[in-house]
């Protein structure tokens, strides 16, 4: 996607926040020069908004890194072995489509409220997600891709490292790029209730909760550009790991 | 031919010894079938579709294993692929995230990633070689002709250049056994011949053997001098038509060529 393009679609965007926010004219929706004041103001006071910004992008990040080293090796190798996914496959098809979210009262009461329950709720909703598709992926490798291979001698450890790993990990990055929403809304839940940090705290209770509707709106950008950057990251990613997938024909 | 191939040539490369395989729950494809194939020899084995054609290779690439006798390559069992043994097959296994250059360096990687474990094993594993260079990799791109595809994907390259990059990469392990199943079958006719003449020169360069899979009777007769015809399973003898005059390229067309053919076809129709 071009720059321009990426600006010119903001600057709509912004225009249409405007209107609406003309139209309504209430104090609950404030015009994007007002939010965007408060921003800044948020941005710079102590132990303000980038404060909560980062420890909410900490969460994330870590979360993700996590999620990912224990998916994308338990779904590699799943996905090799007919045995294994014989008897783990109908319990992930199980668990996979009840929402993780729902477990979030109990992880609270093991884990506490620090970091860790956090931690623990996202990589719970994105291990599912990156496994899935990172078995499925692997299975779905064409045997003659692995014959041809092996006939050159590979045996299995180099069959994991030149044909299964990078076979995956693209389709890994594509899950991740897809979940990473999720994964913040999750993360907004779980940091608004019981806890003095992050950007869910910082948009439901800190701002929310003293009617300070700049300042909330301030959060939900921050939440925003979170969420833009990791997919901005991701994307990336994808494009300098997997550059095959992007070339023209 | 050299005269090294001539001194040898009774040595066997390939010896199917009683075979008997069938696939799970299914009636065997072979049955007590015994076959030899000496050093430096060119096949071409042929048959109907379902007739184990293409099992007899993969029993002999290492990739399947025999339900009964034994399938011998170079005297020795192969419960495993040998790095010795070039495979090349109808859908070109290449890595699609690979360039043209680092697929046909797959096996330079790859015996890059056992060199250390050579001496470990007690029985000498047929690891790819450790000592292949940058060099030999470039050397089977130019003759192959597809050094200027060396930095494209394998999605952006015609089917005839696909197998081009397959063949290298099998060729750059200097393998003395070379087999091909169904090699050129989807590559439209003009292609398919090139490839057909381009087998023969590099057979004749490398003296490798070579065994060719085929259900196309002018392939099997251009590229067999030895040609082992398969039947309906389960198959319980060789059948086994000379044509000692293939595998020059100036074969094709001439009237010993289409006595072949024809020769073929009848004993195709005739099961």
């Amino acid at each position: 996607m071009r720059r321009r393009d990426l600006a010119l679609a903001t600057l709509v965007l912004l225009i249409g926040w405007q209107l609406l926010a003309w139209l309504i004219h209430r104090e609950v929706l404030p015009g994007p020069w007002e939010v965007a004041q408060a921003f800044a103001r948020a941005l710079l006071a102590r132990r303000g908004l980038g404060w909560h910004f980062l420890v909410s992008a900490w969460r994330v990040v870590i979360s993700i890194v996590i999620s990912m080293l224990l998916a994308v090796p338990a779904g590699l190798i799943l996905g090799q072995s007919r045995a294994l996914d014989r008897f783990f496959g109908p319990m992930i098809y199980i668990v996979y489509p009840i929402p993780k979210i729902v477990f979030l009262p109990v992880i609270l009461l093991l884990l506490g409220l620090g970091d860790r329950s956090k931690i623990f709720i996202i990589c719970l909703v994105l291990f599912f997600q990156i496994l899935v598709v990172v078995r499925d992926q692997a299975s779905a490798l064409r045997p003659e891709l692995i014959y041809s291979v092996r006939s050159l001698g590979a045996g299995r450890r180099a069959l994991f490292r030149y044909v299964y790993l990078p076979a995956t990990v693209p389709a890994a990055l594509t899950a991740l790029r897809v979940s990473v929403g999720t994964a913040i809304a999750v993360l907004f839940f779980a940091e608004s209730f019981a806890t003095t940090a992050g950007l869910g705290y910082y948009i439901i209770v800190d701002s929310w909760g003293r009617l300070a509707y700049p300042d909330m709106y301030a959060g939900v950008m921050a939440m925003s550009l979170l969420g833009l950057l990791l997919y901005f990251l991701i994307d990336r990613l994808e494009r300098r790991l997997a550059p095959w997938m992007f070339v023209k024909d | 031919m050299n005269q090294r191939v001539a001194d040898c040539s009774a040595r066997p490369m390939i010896e199917v010894r009683d075979l008997t395989f069938a696939y799970a729950d299914q009636p065997p494809v072979f049955r007590g079938f015994s076959w030899t194939a000496a050093v430096g020899e060119a096949w071409a084995v042929i048959g109907p579709s379902g007739c184990g054609k293409s099992t007899l290779l993969y029993l002999v690439a290492g990739l399947r294993q025999p339900t009964g006798g034994q399938v011998l390559v170079e005297a020795r069992p192969v419960p495993r692929p040998r790095a010795s043994t070039g495979l090349v097959l109808q859908d070109y296994g290449l890595l699609p995230w690979a360039t043209v250059w680092e697929n046909i360096a797959l096996p330079m990687r790859l015996g890059q990633f056992y060199r250390d474990k050579k001496t470990l094993d007690a029985e000498p594993r047929p690891y790819p070689q450790p000592d292949l260079t940058p060099a030999q990799v470039d050397r089977w791109l130019t003759r192959l002709d597809i050094a200027v595809q060396r930095d494209k994907y394998p999605s952006q390259l015609s089917g005839g250049q696909r197998q081009r990059v397959a063949i290298a990469r099998s060729l750059l392990q200097q393998p003395n056994l070379l087999l091909l199943d169904e090699p050129f079958s989807s590559l439209d006719a003009l292609t398919r011949e090139d490839l057909q003449r381009l087998t023969v020169e590099l057979r004749a360069e490398t003296d490798v053997t070579t065994v060719v899979v085929t259900h196309n009777i002018e392939e099997a007769v251009y590229l067999g001098q030895r040609i082992l015809v398969l039947g309906k399973a389960p198959n319980t003898a060789a059948r086994i038509i000379e044509n000692p005059a293939a595998c020059v390229p100036e074969f094709r067309g001439q009237p010993a060529y289409w006595q072949q053919c024809a020769a073929l076809r009848a004993a195709l129709a005739a099961g």
